[in-house]
């Protein structure tokens, strides 16, 4: 046995460097740039571990250059890999059987399916649903609002991030097995049928479009009677244009048009529309 | 305005800036950032109801992988004292908020760009084992994405309740504030539209169309009642789907391994 695969003996994190950890983990996003996104972020969450593992300083350097690759996910449930992360430098401080490329192959093969998972679930139903309950509330001008939302989106982060670490922390590796198998694929199938079921509700509720351009206007027994555009789109099916507008900006972002380009061209669009009389207020 | 009004925004808007960039704890949520900033001046109700209309338009706002959102720090921020301040009404905070958001997009491509410095410099102290060093990377990053916030809602802070603000936004046409009013109606649109691009779940397309269809002719149901209704639907989709059905699978693959134990005997 080669001196580097000796056995050491390596502390575990403790509560406190766990704690440390994940306050860390809730600024992970702050230093985001267009070359390696999230890596800074993501070393400055690990510090506490390898402060930990490490005690050489050419061990911790090392450590560190590793944790400043690049690095991108939802940064939620990216706590898990923090978690197995540290899991792995423990296993690799102690003289296991790991080498570098294996923690970054683990961090880098993590990123992509978690980011599946995450996406839907806390951007795509999460805070989609809780921002939809509370902006109708504070539409009437009730904190309850606010409140709502700050506090249940809060709740589930600080759940997710905490947990996720710890469950990561635990199982080590064997949390690949967790992302690739069905629970969570189940979980993220769930949200997305609630997230897509209240965006089609959203989309009828939500959207207000008067179309009060007269096309058809007659006497009959000397009273006007008028058939506007917004009569014929009721009986067809309300709620119709709300409909085929979200296509066309579904169409068009998927053609990666910004998004900000779409909502000026949809006020140009309000604004032409008003102009010759289609819409009204 | 006075003074601790002044210095209470600067410290909102810094915060919602550098919440922005995280998206951890949403202050910079229109429905969160507004209402602080009507808490600060005074006029919560105002705030509040600014807040829930623009987060409508920003439901679906989100960064995901490396593509941006509108900025909804800074629009919140602004509009909010152009409202509160500036005696504007709701639509036309709306009306104001969407050019900034575009406007706070850039800014923070600007810093994210700014940022790729402090990676560098964030490498050079990994080398050293310097600890503190790549921490004061990370902080000094966050640090800008929070001014690149505070620093135009500062200036705009500044000369809110003058009479030139006004009278720009007075000189605007009735036809222009309108037909604002009217796409504000439909707007909201863009953010369910990249909510549903996301998912990236074309086979689950029913599943919108339901709750379409359902809000549009149930009339008297509320988001509660709908919400209740769609989740009901994701827990009986995923009990049906035999995707997830072991025992539905498990005949076939124990077909599959026999096929192979066949094939060995051949062998």
């Amino acid at each position: 046995m080669t001196e580097s695969k000796e056995i050491k003996k390596v502390e575990p994190l403790t509560r406190k460097d766990m704690w440390n950890t994940y306050l860390r983990s809730t600024f992970m996003l702050g230093s985001f740039n267009f070359e390696r996104m999230q890596a800074i972020g993501f070393c400055v969450t690990m510090i506490p571990a390898i402060k930990r593992f490490y005690h050489r300083k050419e061990d911790q350097a090392a450590a560190l250059k590793r944790h400043l690759e690049f690095f991108n996910t939802t940064p939620w449930p990216a706590s898990a890999i923090f978690g197995v992360t540290a899991a792995m430098e423990q296993k690799k401080a102690a003289g296991g059987d790991i080498d570098e490329a294996a923690i970054t192959n683990v961090k880098v093969g993590l990123m992509g399916p978690l980011a599946g998972i995450g996406d839907p679930i806390y951007w795509g139903t999460a805070r989609p649903i809780l921002a939809a309950l509370g902006a109708s509330l504070a539409l009437s001008g009730s904190i309850l609002g606010p409140l709502l939302f700050f506090f249940g989106i809060n709740i589930i982060r600080i759940l997710t991030r905490w947990y996720g670490f710890k469950v990561g922390y635990k199982q080590g590796t064997d949390i690949v097995h967790d992302v690739a198998g069905n629970r969570l694929k189940k979980l993220t199938q769930m949200a997305s049928v609630l997230g897509l079921f209240v965006m089609g509700s959203l989309v009828s509720k939500w959207t207000s479009i008067k179309m009060p351009l007269v096309l058809v206007s007659y006497k009959q027994a000397g009273h006007v009677v008028s058939t506007s555009l917004q009569n014929i789109l009721d009986s067809l099916l309300p709620g119709l244009v709300a409909l085929l507008m979200t296509f066309a900006c579904m169409w068009l972002l998927k053609r990666n048009v910004n998004a900000i380009w779409i909502i000026f061209g949809m006020f140009v669009v309000g604004i032409l529309g008003y102009w010759a009389g289609i819409f009204g207020l | 305005m006075n003074a601790m009004q002044f210095i209470l925004v600067i410290l909102v808007s810094l915060i919602c800036g550098m919440a922005s960039v995280m998206d951890e704890r949403q202050f910079h949520r229109p429905i969160v950032a507004c209402t602080l900033i009507g808490l600060v001046l005074g006029d919560l109700h105002t705030g509040i109801i600014l807040g829930g209309s623009l987060e409508l338009i920003a439901l679906g706002w989100m960064n995901v992988g490396a593509a941006m959102a509108p900025d909804a720090a800074l629009a919140s921020t602004i509009s909010s004292i152009i409202v509160i301040v500036g005696h504007q009404s709701i639509g036309e905070g709306i009306a104001i908020a969407v050019p900034l958001a575009a406007a706070g997009q850039v800014l923070t491509i600007f810093v994210r760009t700014i940022a790729v410095f402090f990676q560098h410099q964030a490498d050079h102290f990994a080398a050293q084992a310097n600890f503190r060093g790549i921490e004061w990377c990370h902080i000094g990053a966050l640090f800008l994405q929070g001014l690149r916030v505070a620093i135009p809602t500062g200036a705009v802070a500044a000369i809110a309740g003058t009479s030139i603000v006004n009278s720009w936004l007075n000189a605007i046409p009735p036809v222009i504030t309108h037909g604002l009013q009217v796409s504000g109606g439909f707007i909201v649109v863009v953010g369910y539209a990249m909510v549903i691009n996301m998912m990236k779940a074309r086979s689950l397309m029913p599943f919108f169309f339901i709750g379409f269809t359902l809000a549009t002719f149930v009339t008297g149901i509320n988001l509660v009642g709908l919400g209740i209704l769609g989740a009901c639907a994701a827990v009986v989709y995923v009990q049906l789907n035999p995707d997830f059905h072991d025992s539905i699978k498990a005949p076939a693959e124990a077909a599959a391994s026999a096929g192979t134990e066949d094939d060995d005997i051949l062998g």
